[in-house]
């Protein structure tokens, strides 16, 4: 057994979404990604349980396994219960581990997304908040999205919302005591480690770069930076 | 050929346990970001029109499932968290948990029943948790998604509607789309009425309060969220694009409206329509106009006479005033954009290339 192999094998994603797979395609058929991106999920999981190290490492390495949205479609399609979106999530998982991730287009948005949906959990106890939604880095939100961010507490006391306040309610200020807690789950189970490094790897990389990970221009440069060549549309 | 016995039987098995009352109420990140109203209604709803209990616990946070399927947050750590919220509901007396998000539905099913097939991982679960917090939890008796329960009474508030999915000058039954959203029922099938292959909570409401279900080729097409790619600005156009396969095979139905089971498709197929309208001067409804979108929460206060501003379907891209006109459901224009007590807020620009 390959070296990458066997380190996938320790994931229970892995276990759970890779039986021998038959190479039907089916799961290709019907995957979101692939209807955009030149993405293929039954070529990603042929070349997995080929169990090479080298070809392994070439996607740890690659934008190819960034692709999925995992929405899980492949899920109950596919006739031997096999699950390519485990398999990619294990892959991304030990890409990140062993710093490959950096090493592609789209694994650097890693840092992007640690910085925006990561942060907020820590500090805000929410994935999404209004207060970060912005209009700038969300044109699609369209004028009346912008019209409820400039009147938030407003607009959402309206319709009972309970914005920013303590006490129950939508899009309250969830309590520090409760932010603690969540930040010590974070620390005792490899979450707080695994965000440090994201971060870790992304300051190399942005150095090799000639950038500085601390400043807004490498944030926006992963952020936005798209070659045009990942897609057939 | 199947025979009636024979379809009932299999139908059966496209059912799920429903407890009839006492849930620990577990919110959306998303709903609660962008249809907040809907949470309210929803909780006034079970309260007030269904006399349910339901406990609204301001200790629980996210899931983290944006984070866990951005592959920023670890199993383990998701696990702990999610454990938590079970801590919280044990803590609080309750036995039935209901999240608020299908992305929440989806990850606590998809963690019990790992926690089914690796007990260590539960066990681990439990020791992280209890070194953080030093809470405990029972695991839950039943874990539905909120629409199950709107579902599980939609003869009930059928009873008690003030308005139906009828329209009001010709008589005919209104046409929606439904979309159940993907982690509904894609990762644990026997866990959503129907299944992946025959959505039926929401088609169900529409069924029960007068309306006819649209079943067009990308049904089960997912609406393009996939996390990463709509979270990074430079993967969008994945996003787009896959809601916009979902419009142009949705429209030659002329559907009156679309109902979303998940908070996030439903701001996609909202926000899209105005993303594509603006881009390409392509909307796909009647008249040149949007089609509205509604959340289930939004459905079901509107059939049983709430106000579309209470809803906050003024918070919506794309206007939802052609459904209410269709509906017979009386409302004030100029109260729209008005906060409490009439504040005025101004009123939102109007979007620069298309008309929706």
């Amino acid at each position: 057994m390959g070296r990458y192999f066997e380190l996938l094998s320790k994931d229970v994603r892995f276990e759970e979404g890779l039986n021998a797979c038959m190479n039907c395609g089916v799961c290709t058929a019907v995957c979101p990604a692939a209807e955009f991106y030149n993405y293929d999920p039954r070529q990603i999981v042929d070349q997995v349980q080929s169990r090479d190290d080298e070809t392994i490492e070439s996607l740890l390495k690659s934008d190819t396994i960034w692709y999925c949205g995992e929405c899980m479609s492949c899920k109950p399609r596919c006739p031997r219960n096999n699950t390519p979106a485990y398999v990619i999530q294990a892959l991304r998982t030990l890409s990140q581990k062993l710093g490959f991730f950096t090493e592609s287009e789209k694994g650097r948005q890693q840092l992007a997304i640690k910085r925006t949906i990561g942060q907020n959990i820590l500090s805000m106890g929410y994935c999404v908040h209004p207060s970060i939604v912005k209009a700038e880095m969300h044109p699609e939100q369209g004028p009346v999205w912008e019209w409820i961010t400039e009147n938030a507490a407003e607009v959402f006391e309206r319709v009972g919302g309970n914005y920013n306040k303590q006490g129950p309610g939508a899009m309250r200020k969830i309590d520090d005591e409760t932010l603690g807690e969540l930040e010590k789950i974070f620390e005792v189970s490899g979450g707080s480690d695994f965000y440090d490094l994201i971060e870790r790897f992304s300051r190399k990389k942005a150095l090799e770069m000639g950038m500085d990970a601390d400043k807004e221009d490498y944030f926006m440069q992963i952020y936005t930076a798209n070659n045009g060549q990942h897609s057939h549309l | 050929m199947d025979t009636p016995r024979t379809i009932h039987r299999n139908w059966k098995e496209y059912q799920k346990e429903i407890a009839d009352d006492h849930f620990y109420y577990a919110r959306s990140c998303i709903r609660q970001n962008f249809f907040p109203g809907s949470e309210t209604a929803y909780l006034n709803i079970l309260r007030n029109d269904l006399s349910l209990d339901v406990y609204d616990d301001p200790k629980h946070t996210t899931c983290t499932g944006i984070g866990y399927h951005t592959d920023i947050v670890p199993l383990e750590t998701t696990m702990t968290v999610i454990a938590r919220q079970f801590a919280l509901m044990t803590e609080a007396g309750y036995e039935n948990f209901l999240p608020s998000c299908v992305t929440s539905f989806g990850l606590y099913v998809e963690i019990l029943d790992m926690w089914e097939h690796f007990p260590e991982l539960e066990e681990k679960a439990r020791e992280n948790l209890y070194k953080a917090t030093k809470r405990e939890f029972n695991k839950p008796k039943n874990l539905v998604h909120t629409s199950d329960l709107i579902f599980h009474y939609r003869e009930k508030i059928a009873e008690n509607a003030k308005y139906s999915f009828v329209d009001v000058k010709t008589g005919q039954p209104l046409k929606g789309v439904e979309h159940i959203g993907c982690h509904y029922a894609k990762i644990f099938p026997s866990k959503g009425i129907g299944g992946s292959e025959f959505p039926y909570v929401l088609a169900g409401m529409i069924e029960s309060w007068g309306g006819t279900v649209v079943d067009y080729p990308e049904r089960r097409h997912c609406c393009g969220f996939g996390f990463r790619n709509y979270l990074v600005m430079a993967n969008r156009g994945y996003s787009v694009a896959n809601s916009k396969k979902k419009f142009e095979s949705m429209a030659p139905y002329k559907p009156n409206f679309i109902v979303g089971n998940c908070p996030g498709c439903a701001m996609f197929l909202d926000r899209w329509q105005y993303t594509i309208g603006e881009m390409e001067h392509k909307t796909y409804g009647p008249n040149g106009r949007g089609i509205p979108v509604l959340t289930y929460e939004e459905m079901t206060g509107l059939v049983l006479g709430y106000s579309p501003w209470d809803l906050g379907l003024q918070m919506h891209q794309v206007p939802v005033e052609p459904l209410l006109d269709k509906m017979g459901i009386p409302y004030n224009a100029e109260e729209k954009y008005l906060g409490i007590n009439g504040k005025n807020l101004g009123k939102p620009q109007l979007p620069q290339n298309c008309v929706l």
